[in-house]
């Protein structure tokens, strides 16, 4: 069984929710996420969402386009984050799933990808501007061969829509909170708990986890009761980047997401 | 016989498609069939053409440079004279529908792209004219390269977000547009300057400037009695292009030439010519060529006019590239600005930058004319705006 799978199912017998923190691969280096990831798993995390740098990230917000551009400086490429995968599955069975943009996986090799990303050890994959009806080989080759390819259901999808995304979705279902770009926001939408609800009767099976805007312990304990997970993206990177000067990063994410983690297991 | 093109998902051959984050979907699904809809709508149509004819100046004229043909010693040259039209390029033929169809569509709120400026100037002219509110995004690298457009751009109400990501440029100024979009899709309308981006963009773009060619085939018809042997234009996005060309894509005799940026030189790397030198790739919602390295990350492209600066190009040129239905070259920066001058003192008419490059292209195409054959250049906007950067230059 994908290791994604089999983390909802043993989350959901202890009747928990996934916590699953985002990180730019590569930022501030690639032997600094390696110590992060260690780390974030130790805190708690359940799975761990690996962003690839690519130069247009247009589904981004700020803090997430500043990582990524940082490691495209430092020359990191999807290969290098499949190496990464490799390197970190001697250490850890954590569940990896890649965020990347369609593009560097269209110059990888769609086919190659799902060979050499299953090989390294990597679950899943999220591609945020590759709907379900675009490159349907590349997706169905990945369904096959068992790279989950999550799917997103955002608040402008009808239900119809979140339909068919739920049964070709993989692993879980992104669901989007808000309409806009990823990062840290003070305050959710207020209709976003009966959206989640109604998302969850047509997901059925699939695990539904929440993402996009959600920064704080007291989100991550309100939405952790009507979803199956939580994604956090900027505001862990946000703490990456606070810890860079002393060089503590590894050991601020650790905290952060130990504090969100601590509110709803 | 004319294939049905993009076909019902937006797709021209393996090119275009919908590569967009979720979120957009249903939006560009409704603008799609609002789309669909006001195109068959007759009261829509009128409205667009009265604003074409009186607002904007259509049509323009189809004018035979009797100079210019005698110094290149082969071919009757013409000029489809979309510099003429209000706000100074073919920019405001799809403005202007687009900002109809908002309208419709009872958006409040524009966003726009801009690289020159020249696309810029058109969405704020229309908002202005429409009462609608208008953002713009540029690049900082193009504000000060087109001071002069950022100007009148605020003068027409518009507000011009400085975009500061990436190479500062026209790429990242349509990120920017996106993520504006995507956090506002409610209330606002996205008027996408050019034949890129997700369906139903190109399609919708096209078709807004194919007026260009439909004008153009018309015209000469009348004037000469016969169809050209070439279309020449220049191509960034590649929408005063596709306008040109579309209209003659079944009169087979005819040929398409496109015309890129070499920039420095194609083998500087520092140009913007995405169909000769680019390889197939995803950018901004849709598959189609594109300037990148090995690993996908998409470069930044360079040419002394702001307007071609783009690494990406339309899906329907790469489906034309593809398929051998227009033939594409490059001209440098240096060969562009030698025709911007030569264009001024030959016809009296000072060419947008980047209509220089199809200028430029034409003493290699004359080679291959004979002495009656016609060929049809699509001057795409006036000049006035590069003289600050030329004066710069030395001659």
């Amino acid at each position: 069984m994908n290791r994604i799978d089999a983390t909802f199912r043993k989350l959901k017998k202890r009747g928990r929710r996934a916590l699953i923190p985002f990180v730019t691969a590569g930022y501030p280096g690639l032997g600094a996420t390696e110590k992060i990831v260690l780390g974030l798993e130790s805190a708690g995390a359940d799975v761990v969402e690996l962003g690839v740098p690519f130069s247009d990230p247009i589904a981004d917000g700020p803090v997430i386009q500043m990582s990524s551009f940082e490691a495209l400086k430092k020359g990191v490429t999807l290969k290098d984050v499949l190496g990464l995968v490799g390197r970190l599955r001697r250490r850890t069975q954590i569940p990896l799933v890649a965020m990347t943009y369609f593009n560097p996986v269209l110059q990888y090799g769609p086919r190659r990808f799902v060979t050499d990303a299953l090989k390294a050890g990597l679950d899943g994959v999220i591609i945020p501007d590759l709907p379900p009806q675009e490159e349907k080989d590349f997706q169905a080759e990945a369904r096959r061969k068992g790279l989950a390819v999550v799917l997103f259901i955002s608040p402008t999808t009808p239900p119809a829509r979140a339909r068919t995304i739920a049964a070709q979705a993989r692993g879980f279902i992104y669901f989007v909170s808000l309409v806009g770009v990823t990062g840290a926001r003070r305050k959710l939408p207020p209709d976003l708990k009966a959206r989640l609800a109604a998302a969850k009767r047509i997901a059925g099976e699939t695990p539904v986890c929440v993402g996009f805007g959600v920064s704080s312990p007291k989100q991550v304990r309100e939405l952790g009761r009507y979803c199956d997970g939580v994604i956090v993206g900027s505001a862990v990177v946000n703490k990456i980047r606070e810890g860079l000067r002393l060089k503590d990063y590894a050991a601020r994410t650790a905290a952060f997401v130990r504090s969100l983690k601590g509110t709803h297991v | 016989m004319k294939p049905l093109l993009p076909d019902k998902n937006g797709h021209y051959g393996v090119f275009g498609g919908q590569y967009m984050p979720e979120t957009l979907m249903t939006p560009l699904r409704d603008l799609e069939a609002a789309y669909r809809r006001l195109r068959r709508d007759a009261s829509f149509k009128r409205e667009v053409e009265y604003y074409l004819r009186h607002y904007a100046g259509r049509p323009t004229p189809l004018y035979f440079c009797k100079q210019l043909s005698s110094v290149l010693g082969r071919g009757r040259i013409y000029l489809k004279r979309e510099d003429l039209l209000h706000t100074g390029s073919h920019k405001i033929n799809n403005a202007l529908a687009q900002g109809l169809l908002a309208r419709r569509m009872g958006k409040k709120r524009i966003v726009a792209e801009t690289g020159a400026g020249q696309h810029g100037v058109a969405t704020a002219t229309v908002c202005a004219l429409f009462g609608l509110e208008c953002h713009v995004y540029m690049g900082t690298e193009d504000m000060e390269r087109q001071a002069l457009n950022v100007y009148r751009m605020k003068l027409l109400g518009a507000r011009v977000v400085p975009v500061t990501s990436g190479s500062r440029t026209l790429k990242d100024a349509m990120s920017e547009a996106i993520r504006d979009w995507v956090t506002n899709v409610k209330t606002t309308y996205y008027l996408l300057g050019s034949v890129g981006g997700p369906h139903p963009y190109p399609e919708m773009v096209r078709d807004f400037q194919t007026v260009i060619g439909k004008e153009a085939r018309q015209q000469v018809l009348k004037i000469e009695g016969r169809l050209p042997k070439y279309l020449v234009a220049c191509v960034g996005g590649g929408s005063n292009s596709i306008g040109l060309f579309h209209p003659f894509y079944n009169d087979r005799s005819v040929r398409f030439l496109g015309v890129e940026a070499a920039g420095f030189g194609l083998k500087t790397g520092r140009h913007s010519a995405t169909l000769v030198a680019g390889r197939v790739g995803v950018l901004h919602g849709a598959k189609s060529f594109l300037l990148q390295d090995k690993d996908g990350q998409v470069k930044i492209a360079h040419s002394v006019a702001a307007g071609l600066d783009y690494p990406g190009v339309g899906p329907e040129h790469a489906y034309y590239r593809q398929t051998g239905r227009a033939q594409y070259a490059a001209v440098t920066d240096r060969e562009a600005i030698e025709a911007f001058g030569l264009l001024s003192k030959t016809e009296g008419i000072i060419p947008a930058l980047e209509s220089s490059h199809a200028l430029a292209y034409l003493p290699k195409l004359a080679k291959h004319l004979k002495k009656n054959d016609i060929v049809i250049v699509c001057l795409s906007g006036r000049g006035d705006k590069d003289a600050n950067t030329l004066s710069h230059e030395s001659h």
